[in-house]
C-alpha cells in the first residue's frame, strides 16, 4: 500500500526558505503569488492493506520521527 | 573529569572537544551506537558536525541513536551534558532541552566570530566567568535560530536558563548583533536542573591564542572546577 505523508511549518511559524522562494518567483515575472511556504513530501510504501493500521502506522512515524511537533505540523494520505 | 565525546556518523568537531577537554581529565570517544557511556564519566559531550548529513532535520537521526538512553539517564542522575551546535540540535530534537533551532533568519550559513554575554556564573559551566562578561566565541551554522513557543520562552527566561546571548562588543542585545535571528538572542540554554547546556557557538575552538583567542576555556575549567569542589 502506497500513502504520502505531508509535513508542513505551522501556521505563525516564520519560514525564510519559503520567503526567498516567493522574493525568486517575482523576479523571475511569475506574477499573481501571494505566498509560498516550503514543507516535505514523503513517499511511503507500508506492508499493510489495512488503511485504518497504515495510517495509523504512519502517525506513529510522524510522532516519533517525520514531524518536529513544536514547529511542524503533519498530514497521511493513503491512497 | 572523565568527559565522553559522542561520535555521531557525521559528527565532525569531536577531536576539538577532545583537545579542550584533555587538560582536565581523560577523555575519550564513544561512538553512538554503543549502549552505555564508559564507566564513570563525569561529563557527556555531543559535539558539533552534521550528524546523518543533516537529514531530515538537524540532528532528529542522531536523537534516536542506541547510545541516547545512556545520555538520558546519565542526566536524569544528575551528570553534565554538554552540546555543541550540532550537539545542541540533537539535544532539543531528543527533548532533553526545550525549543527548536530553525534556519538561520538571512538563510546563510554564517561562519565567524561573535560575541557572547554570559547570563549566569552560578552554574556547573559557567563558574570561571563572570556574570555578564563579554567573550568572543566562534559560531559555525546554518541552523542556529532558536525559537519555542511564548510558555516556553517566558519559563525559560522566568527561570534564568538562557546560558548565552549573542551580543556586540559592547554587551548591548541588538538586533544588529543577532547572527541568526534566535528570539530574545539566545545562544544557549539550560535544563531544568542546570545540568544539561545547549549552545550553539564553539566554544572548544578558542582554548589556544594561536587560533584567534581563548574565551572558551572558561567553559571547560568551570565543569573541571565543578568536580572538584565536589570531590
Amino acid at each position: 500500500m502506497k500513502a504520502r505523508v505531508f509535513v508542513t511549518l505551522r501556521s505563525g511559524i516564520l519560514d525564510p526558505q519559503g520567503k526567498a522562494i516567493e522574493g525568486a518567483l517575482k523576479s523571475l515575472q511569475i506574477d499573481g503569488v501571494k505566498s509560498v511556504r516550503q514543507g516535505k513530501l514523503f513517499d511511503v510504501e507500508i506492508e499493510t492493506l489495512d488503511p485504518a493500521a497504515a495510517k495509523a502506522l504512519l502517525q506513529q512515524a510522524c510522532q516519533k520521527l517525520l514531524a518536529n511537533q513544536v514547529v511542524e505540523d503533519f498530514e497521511v494520505e493513503i491512497s | 573529569m572523565k568527559s565522553a565525546v559522542i561520535l555521531f556518523p557525521g559528527s565532525n568537531r569531536e577531536g576539538d572537544a577532545i583537545r579542550a577537554l584533555k587538560p582536565h581529565g581523560p577523555a575519550e570517544i564513544v561512538w553512538h551506537g554503543e549502549a552505555d557511556l564508559p564507566r564513570g564519566t563525569d561529563l557527556v559531550v555531543l559535539p558539533g558536525g552534521f550528524s546523518y548529513g543533516d537529514y531530515l532535520r538537524c540532528g532528529a537521526i542522531a536523537a534516536h541513536s542506541p547510545i541516547m538512553a545512556a545520555v538520558r539517564a546519565h542526566a536524569e542522575r544528575g551528570g553534565l551534558v554538554l552540546g555543541i551546535c550540532n550537539g545542541f540540535q540533537i539535544l532539543v530534537e531528543f527533548g532533553l532541552l526545550p525549543g527548536v533551532l530553525m534556519r538561520n533568519a538571512g538563510l546563510h550559513f554564517i561562519c565567524r566570530m561573535q560575541h557572547l554575554r554570559v547570563e549566569r556564573t552560578d552554574a556547573a559551566f559557567a563558574s570561571a566567568y563572570e556574570k555578564g562578561q563579554i567573550i568572543r566565541i566562534a559560531i559555525a551554522h546554518g541552523e542556529g535560530n532558536y525559537a519555542a513557543d511564548s510558555q516556553t520562552i517566558a519559563r525559560l527566561e522566568g527561570e534564568g536558563r538562557v546560558a548565552f546571548r549573542y551580543c556586540d562588543a559592547a554587551g548591548e542585545v541588538t538586533s544588529a548583533a543577532n547572527p541568526n535571528g534566535s528570539i530574545n538572542a539566545i545562544a544557549g540554554i539550560y535544563s531544568e536542573r542546570f545540568n544539561v547546556l545547549g549552545m550553539m557557538p564553539h566554544p572548544e575552538n578558542l582554548i589556544d591564542p594561536l587560533v584567534g583567542g581563548t574565551d572558551g576555556r572558561g567553559l571547560f575549567t568551570s565543569i573541571a572546577g565543578s568536580f572538584t569542589v565536589a570531590v
